[in-house]
């Protein structure tokens, strides 16, 4: 579904990501994971074309994605941070993302209702916890019903009911074929969610493996230790 | 795009400063006009006012509503919106909100109680300068990261184009003014969107006999429906270049 060839982006002197090439398929989830600063959330503004790449391309559906924006209707984004307009209320928000996408006539409003968003629709976007501020992130993410869905950071900062909610939607999302990238520094809840681990490191891909096949070649049993220690592994490498 | 225009437009009325700028504009051109009898000379003064007043807050106004709408283009951005649409629609509210200012603020009165072809220019003019603000604004903001930057730019415009353009002018002529200079002159005038609108309007107000030989020769030009038809498009391709120079940047920008 998604094709990065060769991706590069530099931020000034800052090789940011340097020839980054993998392919994401249906029905299986990404678990995108990496050290702070190594690239992750760029990888992820490139595919939704907020960042534009200095080289290498992206084919969404084997269109490239370059100055379209069509192809962002398939795509669902729940960025790292959420900003909103300070002054607009959580109902106007969302009627509005509503109002301006009346191409789309399926939405999907169990997030909605579920995080119960109409009840406090009054609320202005400035006055909200953090946690809240999620999760009109991810109920916006999921509103169209799209095929993929980037989650940046999805649980962080939610109360464990929202991110039980969260997970819950995500596991009957992967039955329905639709792609997921998921960054997270929290592996527990990777290790549920995903199949696939994608590890940046210093904008390289260091790892590009299913989760099973990683765990059968490092012989653990959890998700944290098993990345642990492939980057071991890699360091020693570098070493030698 | 017009849906888009229609939430960043009520964006901007949400806060008062629009509603407070037309305000501060009715005010002062009512004032010119009871302060003086005369209405021509009370244009006269309307006019020093709006040169100053409208450039500055046009650009001002523009790169600070831009920095705080950075949250409202980042999430049309992950919605399947053209970029340009996006570019497009809070140029059409800026400017929108503003020449509906404008033109409640000194448009209304100038015409109720100066109704003649001077005002018209007058009401011309300061609308052309406030789109050729409103366009170095968005210039000014895009291509800068941080909002104190963005705003120091956009004063230097303000700054360039009100006082030291004109400075640099008057040297100029008078250091060269062995030459015939009139030409030159016409065309270093076009450079400043300010200087063209002042102009058009003092010459129109019929006193340029107090600016000599090189008065003559503009009154020539300026004076005739082609001089105002000539001042207009420069002023037009002032909001224009701006644009489209703005757009192709924000094409390319990483949010």
């Amino acid at each position: 579904m998604i094709l990065v060839h060769e991706l590069t982006k530099n931020f000034g002197k800052l090789n940011v990501l340097q020839k980054i090439s993998t392919r994401l398929e249906g029905g299986i989830s990404y678990a995108l994971v990496g050290p702070n600063g190594s690239g992750k959330t760029t990888l992820i503004k490139c595919i939704l074309g907020m960042v534009i790449q200095d080289d290498g391309y992206i084919l969404v559906n084997d269109e490239p994605i370059l100055g379209k924006w069509e192809y962002r209707e398939n795509i669902g984004y729940m960025p790292q941070i959420g900003r909103y307009p300070d002054n607009m209320k959580i109902g106007q928000l969302l009627d509005m993302i509503l109002d301006i996408r009346p191409a789309q006539v399926t939405t999907d409003d169990d997030l909605i209702n579920e995080f119960g968003l109409r009840k406090i629709a009054d609320k202005r976007m400035h006055t909200l916890s953090g946690g809240t501020r999620q999760k009109v992130s991810a109920a916006l993410a999921f509103l169209f019903d799209p095929a993929i869905l980037i989650l940046d950071e999805p649980t962080a900062g939610l109360d464990p009911i929202a991110v039980e909610i969260i997970k819950e939607k995500i596991l009957s999302g992967k039955k329905k074929e639709k792609v997921f990238i998921i960054s997270s520094h929290i592996l527990s809840d990777l290790d549920e969610l995903s199949t696939h681990l994608l590890c940046l490191e210093d904008g390289k891909l260091l790892c590009d493996n299913s989760i099973e096949n990683l765990k059968e070649q490092t012989g653990e049993e959890k998700l944290g230790k098993a990345i642990a220690s492939m980057m071991k592994q890699n360091q020693t490498e570098f070493a030698l | 795009m017009m849906k888009i225009a229609k939430y960043a437009l009520l964006d901007i009325l949400r806060n008062r400063f629009v509603l407070f700028y037309t305000f501060f504009l009715l005010l002062v051109s009512l004032s010119m006009f009871s302060l003086d009898s005369d209405s021509s000379k009370a244009t006269l003064s309307l006019l020093n006012i709006i040169l100053m007043v409208v450039p500055l807050v046009s650009i001002i106004f523009t790169t600070i509503h831009f920095f705080n709408s950075y949250e409202f283009i980042e999430l049309m951005l992950s919605q399947p919106i053209n970029r340009k649409a996006i570019f497009a629609s809070e140029f059409i509210a800026v400017s929108a909100a503003l020449c509906t200012s404008y033109l409640v603020g000194i448009g209304i009165p100038v015409l109720l109680l100066n109704n003649s072809a001077e005002s018209m220019v007058l009401i011309l003019s300061g609308l052309m300068l406030t789109l050729v603000f409103v366009a170095l604004g968005f210039a000014a903001s895009i291509s800068t990261r941080d909002k104190a930057k963005g705003i120091g730019v956009a004063l230097l415009f303000w700054f360039y184009f009100s006082l030291i353009y004109d400075g640099l002018l008057l040297y100029i002529i008078y250091s060269f003014s062995d030459y015939p200079l009139e030409k030159i002159t016409l065309m270093l005038v076009s450079l400043n969107p300010v200087d063209l609108a002042r102009i058009v309007i003092l010459l129109k107000l019929d006193i340029s006999a107090l600016m000599g030989y090189t008065g003559a020769f503009y009154k020539n030009f300026f004076g005739s429906s082609l001089g105002i038809l000539y001042s207009l498009g420069v002023l037009g391709l002032w909001v224009i270049i701006p644009f489209l120079i703005s757009i192709k940047v924000f094409l390319k920008k990483d949010i």
